[in-house]
């Protein structure tokens, strides 16, 4: 991707381009395969084997590839799940707060594997189909709980208020939960993917430009420097990658935990 | 784009001194980025304060200051994807 942006003589600044590769298989159809799709492919295929791998024969006292795959599904448990869902209903919705971050962080990763170079959720798919889950399932989690007049009751008319303020909470409420929450959902992973695989081909490109095409011995140190921004910057996004994946995570059980319980 | 001199030129020579190139959905970033900044500011700094005055409370603190901080910067990533989708970068 670096290569290919700034080829030819000239810089090239990063741009929205690079999130739609060219098309490699079915073009034109809905099942268009392109590179970041097949990232997304290897992703799921790695995370998937690591889990395998790890967990194929588990120990009591846990070793190696096991201790790292435990220490991982335990922060879910313990610091997502039971801390704000509590025992009961953590144990209950583990299953999907423990895939979300798992797949999150494994999408995210690619944003700093090297020749991969590309955050796979930084394209709208991914992120979506997320949000969407969250929705439906903190929707479904209220509803069963509460029963669909209470729950809507409970959202939409919070108690405490004098009454004609109704009018002006009201809509405030129902935007607020139900359609705000999921496009923020989706925009907050999105965004930062983007942003942070565009911070990094901005600095690694522009390393490569002064160094190699630049042709200037003035240039050059200044290409290093950006080199050193964008390792710098690399380590960042690993933060931020597991920062996202934890934030999703959390927000899809603050929002099932909001639902569960009527506000007083 | 225009220079005020330029008026006073004779006739039709106005000569342009300075010129800005480029979008203005950059300058729109840049505002959308003051607010979300300020307000990711005040969420870790409080949360700094009520760590000091009850450090026994700090992991329930960090995960609120974590939320808070998602919810903040919610409004400068949008302010991202607006200078993406009406700027055309």
């Amino acid at each position: 991707m670096l290569v290919l942006a700034s080829q030819d003589s000239g810089y090239h600044p990063p741009s929205i381009a690079e999130f739609f590769p060219p098309a490699l298989l079915f073009e034109g159809t809905p099942f268009q395969i392109d590179r970041i799709m097949l990232i997304r492919v290897l992703m799921t295929v790695l995370l998937v084997g690591f889990f395998l791998i790890a967990l194929r024969r588990p120990k009591i006292v846990p070793r190696g590839v096991q201790n790292l795959a435990e220490m991982g599904l335990d922060f879910v448990r313990v610091s997502i799940a039971e801390e704000i869902l509590g025992k009961v209903n953590g144990k209950r919705f583990l299953p999907l707060l423990t895939t979300i971050f798992f797949m999150v962080w494994a999408l995210n990763l690619s944003g700093v594997i090297p020749f991969l170079n590309m955050p796979s959720t930084a394209k709208i798919g991914v992120p979506l189909v997320l949000a969407l889950l969250t929705y439906v399932v903190f929707n479904y989690a209220g509803i069963k709980a509460q029963g669909f007049g209470p729950y809507m009751k409970s959202n939409l008319f919070p108690p405490g208020i004098p009454k004609p303020l109704y009018l002006l909470v009201t809509p405030i409420e129902f935007v607020s939960t139900f359609l705000v929450r999921p496009f923020t959902l989706t925009v907050r992973l999105l965004a930062n993917m983007i942003a942070g695989h565009m911070t990094l081909v901005l600095f690694f490109g522009a390393a490569w430009f002064l160094l190699f095409q630049a042709g200037s011995l003035l240039l050059a140190p200044v290409g290093v420097l950006s080199f050193g921004a964008g390792f710098i910057f690399t380590l960042f996004e690993l933060l931020v990658q597991v920062l996202q994946a934890y934030v999703f995570t959390m927000l899809t059980a603050v929002y099932i935990d909001g639902a569960l319980h009527a506000e007083h | 784009m225009l220079n005020r001199r330029g008026a006073n030129l004779k006739g039709n020579d106005r000569m342009n001194l300075a010129e800005v190139m480029g979008n203005v959905a950059s300058i729109g970033y840049g505002l959308a980025a003051i607010g979300p900044g300020i307000g990711v500011g005040i969420v870790s700094g409080k949360t700094v304060e009520a760590m000091a005055r009850q450090p026994e409370l700090s992991g329930q603190l960090r995960t609120t200051m974590i939320l808070g901080i998602a919810f903040t910067e919610a409004l400068g990533l949008l302010g991202l994807v607006a200078g993406i989708m009406f700027g055309g970068l």
